[in-house]
């Protein structure tokens, strides 16, 4: 099993166009989308859903009145500042509640309990080239790596079952717990930037995560033609860094065009610039492995 | 005060362009205004100003450490611990803190009998205020590599930024989870940002589905402008929701931010049109 993580630091640079385009390069893949707050490649894929797991990512805490006698104790104790007295009320904010249980452990009158958030979901199907696994995060949950650990695993089974050799991890913006949840026992990282300053720096930030779990990452430089000049640098910092630049695709409104006929950039212009290129760089990912 | 965030669902909308256009033509026409940069994983908002460090502070959380000679391996902090961060094997005699997953609830603390558990900070990250031409001030939450939840951080930026200055202009991070909610929470209005595609639709979408739920209230700029299709556009008059301003796509834009530098520094008409877009905000929110 080959698995293969794209993540990015800062958002937007092509995360998912490129994802994409590799998921539907050669032979059939299993694509997980990772990026479980903001999930984009059913758009391209609009996979087949064919199962739905519910994801209770945490529980908050919920008062009952009748045995409240409003003694503040849970007050004393919440570390999250999520519960208050008002009108001579504990009131709990569900959106500070970190889930922890305490004040449900510790409360003398058992009036507090704690309920499920049970909106959140898991979908898995197929679609054009292979099996596709994705989460879905109710608004406001808990940013949480669990639910991508769930994707994985899910992604994972499918790899197995349907020998599907190549998992693809779309990963979310960011350097915290789901972008590590994404990158924990990937082989390959493959780290995305564009050439201006939030880029590089955003960089250094997202290869400093994939070295700390021990992996060297590749580079790709997107729209690097926007500005030559950052590009250089970041080439010159993939450099002294001895991080590999895997390929620099240019600025083309072709990926643009392709995400609006629901389509990756290589099946609408195989033989396009960015689709070449694009390719080359799968390759040698790829081979890198043997 | 009044707080602004700047917030998008997808990543690289533009709520860092947006954000230091807003802050930069606001400090220009001697508004009192703070910048505080909220995208604690990926902070850059500084990149685009002369700063002066003015003071830093450090963000930490507390951490179980556990005393073995006091520790009867009874397991009861194990049974507490929500978050898996304690693992036991009293046969053996084995107890192991792993601090990356533990959230510093201290629900351990509570559960020890036996005095065993005490509590260390473990650095989570900084709060860093600078000046910015000597006069305002911009205010960056950083988490260290390895962390795992920003909002601590963020928390902590949020609390930096006071009630003094007359506007407070908050980047969120990406997403639409926990650490954008803490960002939207202190904030009286909301720009999302977003771009024409189908992907930044869906985003806004969910962005939208979530702060319906806070009960803010916000508005729409749309980056990019020309990019992609017209859905957006067509959505956003069917649900009702405000167009605030849209930013054709221009190579030359695109390069401006590149090189760390400001639109509305470089062209009068974007300052003008960043500043009304604040000013509106402002004379909403305050009617």
């Amino acid at each position: 099993m080959k698995q293969v993580a794209v993540i990015s630091g800062k958002g937007g640079t092509g995360k998912s166009s490129i994802s994409a385009a590799f998921a539907t390069l050669n032979h059939p893949v299993v694509i997980a989308d990772c990026d479980v707050d903001a999930a984009n490649l059913y758009l391209l894929f609009n996979p087949s859903h064919e199962e739905e797991q519910v994801y209770a990512g945490s529980h908050k805490a919920v008062i009952d009145y009748n045995l409240c006698t409003a003694c503040g104790l849970c007050i004393d104790h919440c570390r999250f500042d999520a519960i208050s007295l008002r009108e001579r009320r504990i009131t709990i904010d569900p959106i500070a509640c970190d889930g922890c249980y305490l004040c449900s452990r510790i409360c003398p009158e058992n009036a507090i309990t704690m309920a499920p958030e049970d909106r959140s979901r898991l979908y898995s199907g197929s679609f054009r080239n292979g099996r596709m696994v994705y989460g879905r995060l109710a608004p406001g949950e808990e940013n949480s790596g669990k639910l991508v650990s769930l994707v994985r695993e899910k992604a994972r089974q499918l790899s197995e079952k349907h020998k599907l050799e190549t998992i693809i991890l779309d990963g979310p913006p960011g350097i915290g717990c789901p972008v590590i949840s994404t990158i924990t026992g990937a082989d390959k990282i493959i780290i995305v930037t564009e050439p201006t300053v939030s880029g590089l720096h955003d960089l250094e930030r997202a290869a400093g995560i994939a070295e700390k779990s021990g992996r060297k990452p590749y580079v790709i430089i997107n729209k690097w033609d926007l500005n030559r000049i950052m590009a250089d640098k970041i080439c010159d910092w993939c450099r002294e860094n001895d991080i590999p630049v895997a390929g620099m695709l240019p600025f083309d409104r072709l990926v643009v065009q392709a995400m609006l006929q629901g389509k990756a950039v290589t099946e609408l212009a195989p033989d396009s610039d960015t689709g070449i290129e694009l390719k080359k760089i799968w390759n040698k990912i790829l081979t890198d492995y043997e | 005060m009044i707080k602004i965030a700047i917030a998008s669902g997808k990543g690289g909308t533009g709520k860092t362009f947006v954000a230091t256009n807003i802050f930069y033509s606001l400090i220009r026409n001697n508004v009192d205004a703070v910048l505080t940069d909220c995208d604690a994983e990926a902070p850059n908002d500084a990149a685009f100003f002369e700063t002066v460090p003015a003071c830093s502070l450090d963000v930490s959380q507390p951490v179980p450490v556990i005393d073995l000679d006091k520790c009867t391996f009874c397991g009861r902090c194990y049974e507490y611990c929500n978050y898996n961060a304690i693992f036991i094997l009293p046969q053996q005699k084995v107890i192991k803190v792993f601090d990356e997953l533990c959230h510093g609830c201290g629900a351990c603390s509570v559960a020890c009998g036996y005095g065993a558990i005490a509590e260390k900070p473990v650095n989570l990250g900084t709060v860093t205020t600078f000046s910015v031409n000597g006069q305002s001030t911009l205010i960056e939450a950083r988490t260290s590599i390895g962390t795992m939840s920003p909002v601590a951080v963020i928390k902590a930026a949020i609390r930096q930024t006071g009630e003094k200055a007359r506007v407070a202009i908050l980047d969120a991070p990406p997403g639409t989870s926990c650490p954008f909610i803490q960002t939207v929470a202190p904030s009286d209005y909301v720009i999302l940002v977003t771009e024409p595609t189908p992907f930044g639709l869906s985003d806004l979408k969910q962005s939208v589905s979530t702060l319906r739920t806070t009960g803010k209230p916000f508005g729409v700029v749309i980056n990019r402008s020309g990019l992609g299709n017209n859905d957006v556009h067509v959505w956003l008059k069917e649900s009702n929701i405000p167009l605030l301003m849209e930013i054709p796509f221009e190579e030359e834009t695109a390069r401006v931010y590149s090189t760390g530098n400001l639109l509305a520094a470089m062209n009068v008409k974007y300052m003008d049109a960043f500043f009304n877009l604040a000013v509106r905000i402002m004379q909403t929110v305050n009617s």
